[in-house]
């Protein structure tokens, strides 16, 4: 292979990248070296087993995956503003829906959400980690490997082009040759790995770890969601697994299964893909509602609203996600039957939905509303989130559906449920829990401003698009009719706006950073209701010296009406702390490798790379570290310096 | 974090290496023996089976007294109702209205699959 092949050459802006990529990382290797940081690195991040950090990473990783995407996007929509510009060929265009699609979806979303629960589950549920907090740390690395490997494609070997769904035969070895689309392949199997980990991971911590006194129906609401998430990923990854899979040893060993000779059925890839795909979709928004539960009944400062009727509607919406698949290829024509079987279950789905608006409705009246950052994105999500919904039952009636199958109508409604749900829901957890990682609240002025802008952006931006739908636009091209031209560029007026939103969010976080005042207090807010609160600020290793016993839903306003705290001075005990380990790092660093050489199709290299992941799992498997304790002193000494005693 | 050192997991050992075995003899089965096409699908599926149960059985405590105290039952109903959706439902989509005509001649599917293609311009 020549060296132009390997890298990819003749774009002027894929040049553009390269210099900046080969800044960037300079920039970073010299700080790094100037500052000597490179043993802090090692010690602080890279080996660490603690749940906060890793969620801290996981975040940091999600909101550079965001920046990517949201970049993709925005170049897509300068082009379509602009199609005489020829800011974009077609070619590059595929490309870059395709990698903004599986970036946002794959390396921004569900990592964000991870993140989050990473941080909170623990602390909620008065864990002092994870139950695997080894395997927790193997997550991250996958995911982060995984993330990367997806993200050099585009200067190396080329970026896939057949869209995040990557529908065959389009996508198979005979109509998209070379590495492209095995950068996809690779790319998620990787990082499945961890996420799939994860879901194990959250489910036992959940089942296992929680405060005594804290039965399953005391619980937070986001840590029910979690629970619930967890299990979808459980039984819906390894579906994506398998097809993925498939798909690879089609392209790179020669199989059939989903080519059009040697009686393959390109279909069946459409089919797998969806029965992960959809209940991925509720991957990414049940977390986003248990943020949104937890914010709102937070500062509308009320117990929330029927409390087991939103977790059995979350149960509910879980189920139903098994059960929908289908209505994302009515139009393959399986027959007035099998559709009207689906458009049914899919109609079911908006009922636990509609129960749980209702609900936050009802916890909202006759409250009074603090009006912070998170309070409003929750409660711009609201009717946002209802007008992607309501869109979402007019395509989910299968005889339409085959008017607004694959137009802007679609790409409208799923930007109305992914952006209002997901991507309120990180900034809104972020912004909430923010003391809780940082020690400092981001600034209330500049958040506003970030909010309003980004709120105004959002529906400037897609609602023009239900009505390019309706006008016959189709998903995915790259050049429009004059016809279309007015509701484009309002669109795209709109995106610029959500992409200098995203730009003050940077802004607010550096200024915050500079002059936010400190927290003293763990309850930030001064309105917690759940345990993550009554840890102290900074939160110590062991995030509970004493773990407090649970009597309500509740618990730390219980705590705060009994004057109690997680630091009961008499019941102290060395805690068992793990071990921070390379091993994680290592181990996925060298599948990274693997997976890369596989991309390539140098088979023996790929092998190689496969035995030294062996390798390292037989290292794992003779390792008898035990971990440490931490001692009574040490933890007197590090509560009363955190709690001002 | 329960220690189990000193005890060699023996048992454990076994039910990989059968599990590998198997996978292997499923390979051979569709890549390397002549058998007819609805044999070799009956011996995967039986396969499959044994699969499972070695999963069950020598890594799931489906057999275990003390320790964890019970098969988790749940997680094993749930597993099956999911497999039950994936095989019964694609099944049910995949071939639900459409004739599948695999010996030669009709060569129904290919049109009618030509045919699926027109319709799908748009990925
Ligand atoms: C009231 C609940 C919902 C209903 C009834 C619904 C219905 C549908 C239907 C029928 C489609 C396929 C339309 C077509 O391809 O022609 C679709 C697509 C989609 N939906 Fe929803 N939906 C709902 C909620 C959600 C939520 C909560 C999310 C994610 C947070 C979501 C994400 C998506 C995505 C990503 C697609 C497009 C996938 C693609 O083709 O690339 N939907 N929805
Ligand atoms: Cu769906």
């Amino acid at each position: 292979m020549q060296l132009d092949e390997f890298f990819v050459t003749g774009e002027p802006l894929i040049y553009g990248g390269m210099v900046a990529i080969a800044l960037v990382t300079s920039a970073i290797l010299f700080i790094l070296t100037y500052f000597k940081k490179w043993g802090w690195l090692w010690r602080e991040w890279l080996t660490t087993v603690d749940h906060k950090k890793i969620g801290i990473m996981y975040i940091l990783s999600a909101l550079a995956m965001l920046f990517r995407g949201g970049a993709d996007a925005l170049m897509m929509r300068t082009q379509l503003a602009f199609p005489n510009m020829q800011f974009l060929n077609a070619q590059h265009y595929d490309e870059i829906f395709t990698t903004h699609g599986t970036v946002m979806i794959i390396f921004m979303a569900m990592p964000f959400l991870i993140g989050l629960m990473n941080i909170i589950v623990p602390l909620q549920i008065g864990a002092r980690d994870f139950a695997f907090p080894f395997v927790n740390a193997l997550s991250f690395w996958s995911f982060f490997f995984g993330a990367m490997l997806f993200n050099i494609s585009f200067v190396i070997g080329g970026a896939p082009d057949a869209g995040w769904t990557s529908y065959t035969p389009l996508a198979g070895a005979a109509m998209s040759p070379g590495p492209g689309q095995n950068f996809y392949l690779m790319g998620l199997q990787l990082s499945g790995i961890g996420t799939l980990a994860t879901g194990i991971n959250l489910m036992v911590t959940i089942l296992k770890m929680r405060a005594p006194g804290m039965t399953l129906f005391k619980m937070p609401i986001f840590t029910w969601s979690t629970f619930i998430t967890s299990f979808i990923i459980v039984f819906a990854f390894p579906i994506l697994t398998v097809a993925l899979a498939l798909m690879t040893i089609d392209r790179i060993f020669g199989s059939q299964f989903f080519t059009l000779t040697g009686e393959g059925m390109p279909m069946m890839w459409a089919n797998l893909f969806w029965m992960w795909g959809h209940p991925e979709v509720y991957i990414v928004i049940l977390p986003a509602f248990g943020i949104f539960s937890e914010v709102i009944a937070t500062f509308a400062r009320k117990r929330l609203f029927g409390y087991n009727a939103m977790v059995w509607s979350i149960i509910l919406i879980a189920g139903l996600s098994f059960l929908v698949w289908v209505h994302h290829f009515f139009t393959m024509g399986a027959g007035a039957f099998v559709n009207s079987v689906f458009s049914i279950t899919t109609m079911l789905i908006a009922v636990p939905t509609g129960v749980k608006i209702f609900n936050w409705l009802a916890t909202l009246y006759k409250s009074r509303i603090v009006l912070t950052v998170p309070m409003l994105w929750s409660l711009a999500f609201i009717p946002s989130f209802v007008i992607g919904g309501v869109t979402g039952v007019m395509l989910g009636m299968a005889a339409t559906d085959y008017q607004y199958h694959n137009t802007y109508f679609l790409v409208s409604h799923f930007h109305y449920v992914l952006i209002p749900g997901t991507v309120f829901a990180c900034f809104a957890g972020l912004v909430y829990w923010y003391p809780k990682m940082f020690g400092h609240k981001l600034n209330e002025r500049i958040g506003k401003w970030s909010f309003w802008l980004f709120l105004i952006g959002f529906h400037v931006c897609f609602f023009p698009q239900y009505f390019l739908g309706l006008d016959g636009m189709a998903r995915r091209i790259f050049t429009i009719t004059p016809e279309w031209f007015t509701l484009n560029f309002i669109s795209t007026m709109g995106a610029f706006m959500m992409g200098l939103a995203f730009a003050i969010f940077v802004y607010c976080i550096y200024y915050s950073y500079r002059y936010s005042e400190r927290e003293i207090s763990g309850d930030a807010w001064g309105y917690g209701r759940t345990l993550e609160w009554a840890t102290p600020t900074p939160i110590p290793a062991y995030n509970f010296a004493t773990v407090p016993q649970v009597n309500t839903h509740d618990a730390f306003l219980e705590m705060k009406e009994k004057g109690k705290t997680t630091f009961d001075e008499e019941n102290l005990e060395p805690i068992h702390m793990p071990n921070n380990t390379g091993k994680p790092f290592i181990m996925m660093g060298i599948l990274f490798f693997a997976s890369f050489f596989l991309v390539f199709e140098w088979i023996t290299l790929a092998v190689i790379g496969l035995i030294g992941g062996l390798v390292m799992m037989i290292i794992r498997s003779f390792d008898y570290d035990d971990g440490h304790h931490i001692e009574v002193d040490e933890i007197k000494r590090t509560e009363r310096a955190a709690r001002g005693l | 974090m329960a220690k189990e050192s000193g005890k060699y997991p023996i048992k454990h050992l076994i039910g990989f290496l059968l599990s590998i075995v198997l996978t292997l003899l499923s390979v051979w089965a569709a890549l390397g023996s002549d058998l007819p096409v609805i044999w070799i699908i009956a011996a995967i599926m039986l396969l499959a089976v044994i699969q499972a149960g070695i999963q069950l059985f020598m890594f799931m405590h489906m057999v275990e007294t003390k320790g964890v105290g019970h098969a988790p039952w749940n997680m094993m109903f749930h597993s099956f109702v999911v497999a039950t959706i994936i095989v019964s439902g694609s099944l049910f989509t995949m071939s639900f209205g459409f004739t599948h005509d695999h010996d030669g001649e009709g060569n129904h599917q290919h049109e009618e699959q030509q045919e699926m293609q027109k319709d799908h311009s748009g990925h």
